[in-house]
């Protein structure tokens, strides 16, 4: 397994020279797995790309690297403490670094010879291919699947000129991953929506989330669904729950900023019984905090986000394949109860690109509401039945003579507004009552590591990787180690934390926030204290390596 | 089964209030079209006038205060066979909902926009609304505006509505007449309707607006948009109805003909073909 390093500054073509190179390393036959760190700006800073590449499947970031390419002095000086002893550092022979492990290389001057500043990317990717003794086979294909036909000659020549100034120091055994696909956590989302039968986006343009309007964009017209672009996150919200009042499956998407605009109307959907699903693509926070980097800080917020009491369903999402699934089972699931259901992901997750196995669109479950009885004349329709689930027989206006009355005032079961103490009662209980049945088919935290475990790590939404890796390097050494990883994460399901809480010695959160709080709902739900806490809040993503790290500082060193 | 009609059931406004005429009228103009209850979607924010849509027989979307906007247009977007009104207060359109107003405008769905406008905020007791007048120095009275009053009509012009309207709640044939092209007309369109709050705005009452409002003569262009601008800031002691401005420019809808063919997006189904292989570019 390699792991290496492009940096430099915004504007540089760092993220496009990244997304070659993975799509060159897919072809062939690397699993990888990306970690993004940008600034918040378009040009200068610092910008990198650490990419991961196995002949096995690979779920998180390592901190140690084996090579760095380096667009300016900027990127080696930041990243060289986590060069390796037989590391390189790839760069152009103008750089003033000073290091035997630089490989200084006329990177420039190739580019210039072949006309186009802009291909030193490419030359670097051809002599970093070899470096690593793979061929450019595949370089064509993945070079026609991301720039214009006009310039792809032009990199074919930079890459061979690349290729030719190096000599192979690393072999990897290549895989098998034509059944493998290759994609970013906020592309899977976009397809696990799309699979559900998602047919209204609507969004105001915020990073994170920002790549899944634009992945609607990009694809609305194809599949014949509406993509709007609101003038704020308000409109964005009313507009997908306008869409879905209408009987059209319908998504919003934002980060902690506009997922606080957007309360109220999430309110509105619980009291009026609106399905809807909304993405918070965490970033850090309060207010603009660090508007392009990672955190999961935005837990206890939108489980309890707007006034009053009304059923809602939190799911944090794991990993690629599980944004894909995820995404699809919280149309189903939001459908089927008329609730919001929240998409908890994060920066990290969102632009980090990974191979995973094939995503079945087949296999997603939509839900098929149960044919209604043909109104009578004699009775309305009435939009808020009383019923023992509490669920009330939906309609779609205009479908049907039934009339669909909803409101956002308390209201009577034919969406009349009230305030008959009576009704109130009935209504409140009803809409609570729905999650009787929810809680029945909650999936309960992913178990990893030793059964017999003595310490339990627990942590939710994108630290799975990491965390599974941690574990795994640990239980090399004793197999003492276990961790729980929630996906469902509100309601919150107990049944797998309270077993496991009666075996283990010690239980240790893990998570990107400061104050804990996954442990928190722990302790509100079950009364189960985490005896204590590895906790990163600096915007970048909880490393393997930071788990180890947090681990051992516990117990005062192995 | 018997022809369905619109009906009205018992309100909870005032007696007197302006409200009661507008409900009125817009029954009688929405039985005067060919559609059935049933195919029209009566969209409210909060507010007196919002109330509206709770009193009619008809699909109802009591939405949030100030949102009725975006999600009256997506209501059109899902489902374009339908017939989308949106009725709510002054308080609601232009103060709550500014964003909304302006930027609906701009996108232009073919959805019908009447503002109950008294120029006061009637539910919440008496407070200053966007549209009330501006205060006089000298002799200041409660509902008055310390900032400068919002012109709506001049706004939406401005920001390139494509039917702009005025009418009254005290002239039930003009309002009816208004109310009728309003609906009928392709893309967004707003109708301004004058009405008195009798328990609040002492200053604007049925006699203030029935003195001063003043039909557009016959002779008047609704195609000539500097002329309307200059209409639409009359504003005293006559104050214009009728249609001030109005176009034919490209909706939403037909801006976008790959999405509203004759199958509603409601009917559309995203085919699985089509997502597998979507799914398969990645590879």
């Amino acid at each position: 397994m390699y792991n290496i390093l492009l940096g430099g500054a915004a504007g540089d073509g760092i993220e496009t020279m990244s997304s070659l190179l993975e799509k060159i390393l897919k072809q062939s036959g690397c699993h990888l797995f990306t970690m993004r760190d940008f600034m918040s700006r378009v040009r200068g800073g610092h910008n990198f790309a650490q990419i991961r590449f196995s002949n096995v499947p690979i779920n998180a970031h390592r901190d140690m690297l084996d090579g760095i390419f380096a667009i300016d002095e900027t990127t080696y000086l930041e990243h060289q403490p986590q060069l390796s002893e037989n590391g390189f550092i790839l760069c152009d022979e103008s750089l003033a670094i000073d290091d035997p492990r630089v490989l200084k290389l006329p990177l420039k001057d190739i580019a210039k010879t072949i006309g186009n500043p802009k291909v030193i990317s490419s030359v670097a990717i051809g002599a970093l291919l070899k470096i690593f003794n793979l061929s450019l086979e595949h370089a064509n294909t993945a070079l026609k699947a991301s720039l214009r036909s006009d310039l792809i000659d032009i990199n074919l020549s930079a890459l061979q000129q690349g290729f030719d100034l190096t000599t192979p120091r690393f072999s990897l055994k290549a895989a098998k991953t034509a059944d493998y696909i290759l994609l970013s956590g906020n592309t899977a989302i976009g397809l696990g929506a799309l699979a559900a039968g998602m047919k209204f986006y609507s969004a105001y343009p915020m990073s994170p989330s920002t790549s899944l309007l634009e992945f609607f964009n990009a694809h609305g017209d194809e599949m014949e669904i509406a993509v709007e672009q609101a003038e704020d996150e308000i409109a964005a919200i009313n507009m997908a729950i306008g869409a879905s009042y209408a009987g059209v499956p319908a998504m919003t998407g934002t980060s902690g900023g506009g997922f606080s605009l957007m309360v109220e109307a999430l309110g509105f959907t619980g009291i009026a019984e609106i399905p809807l699903v909304a993405v918070d693509v965490q970033r850090p926070g309060p207010a603009t905090g660090l508007p392009t980097r990672t955190e999961q800080s935005d837990l206890k917020f939108v489980i309890s986000a707007s006034q009053g009491e009304f059923p809602r369903m939190v799911i944090a999402l794991t990993d690629h394949s599980d944004c894909f699934y995820q995404a699809a089972r919280s149309f189903s699931l939001a459908w089927k109860y008329q609730i919001p259901v929240i998409l908890l992901t994060d920066q990290y997750l969102a632009d980090s690109a990974t191979t995973i196995p094939l995503l079945d669109s087949s296999a997603v479950i939509t839900y098929q509401a149960p044919e209604l009885a043909p109104l009578s004349d004699d009775e309305p329709y009435r939009r808020y039945a009383l019923t023992e689930s509490g669920i009330s027989p939906s309609r779609i206006p205009g479908k049907t003579e039934a009339l669909v009355r909803i409101d956002s005032d308390e209201h009577d079961e034919f969406g009349q507004i009230t305030e008959s103490a009576t009704v109130r009662n009935q209504m409140v209980q009803k809409r609570m009552s729905k999650l009787d049945l929810l809680k029945e088919e909650l999936i309960e935290p992913e178990f990893w590591g030793a059964n017999q475990c003595q310490s339990l790590l627990v942590g939710f939404g994108s630290t799975s990787g990491a965390i599974k890796e941690a574990v795994d390097l640990l239980n090399a050494k004793e197999m003492n180690y276990g961790a729980l990883i929630f996906g469902d994460i509100y309601p919150l399901p107990t049944k797998r934390l309270k077993h496991f809480a009666t075996q283990v010695i010690e239980i240790i959160n893990v998570e990107q926030n400061a104050t804990g709080q996954l442990a928190s709902l722990i302790r509100e739900e079950t009364l189960i204290s985490c005896h204590h806490s590895i906790l990163k809040y600096d915007g970048r993503q909880l490393s393997v390596d930071d788990i180890l790290m947090g681990i051992k500082n516990l117990k005062g060193g192995f | 089964m018997k022809k369905a009609t619109f009906t009205s059931t018992e309100t909870a406004w005032c007696p007197g209030c302006g409200n009661h005429a507008i409900l009125e009228t817009l029954i009688g103009v929405l039985n005067q079209l060919e559609t059935p209850p049933h195919q029209v979607v009566l969209v409210g924010g909060i507010g007196q006038a919002a109330k509206l849509n709770q009193y009619v027989t008809a699909n109802g979307f009591s939405g949030l205060h100030g949102r009725a906007l975006p999600a009256a247009v997506a209501i059109k977007i899902a489902n374009d066979k339908l017939t989308v009104i949106v009725n709510t207060g002054d308080g609601d359109s232009y103060g709550e909902g500014g964003n909304h107003f302006i930027h609906n405008i701009r996108r232009n769905v073919d959805i019908t926009h009447f503002v109950h406008d008294n120029q006061i905020y009637g539910l919440t007791k008496g407070q200053p609304s966007p549209t009330s007048d501006s205060c006089d120095l000298s002799h200041k009275t409660t509902a008055c505006n310390m900032s400068a009053p919002f012109n709506p009509l001049l706004i939406a012009i401005a920001t390139g509505a494509t039917f702009v309207a005025r009418s009254f709640s005290g002239d039930k044939e003009h309002l009816a007449k208004i109310m009728h092209a309003a609906i009928k007309h392709q893309g967004y369109s707003l109708v301004d309707i004058l009405q008195p709050c009798v328990s609040f705005n002492k200053i604007n009452t049925f006699a203030y607006y029935k003195k001063r409002v003043k039909p557009l003569d016959q002779s008047y262009d609704a195609s000539n948009k500097l002329a309307a601008m200059e209409k639409a800031m009359e504003f005293g002691e006559t104050i214009p109805i009728g249609i001030l401005y109005q176009e034919q420019s490209p909706t939403y809808e037909e801006k976008r003909p790959e999405l509203f063919d004759t199958i509603p997006l409601v009917d559309k189904q995203v085919s699985p073909e089509k997502i597998k292989k979507l799914i398969q570019g990645y590879i």
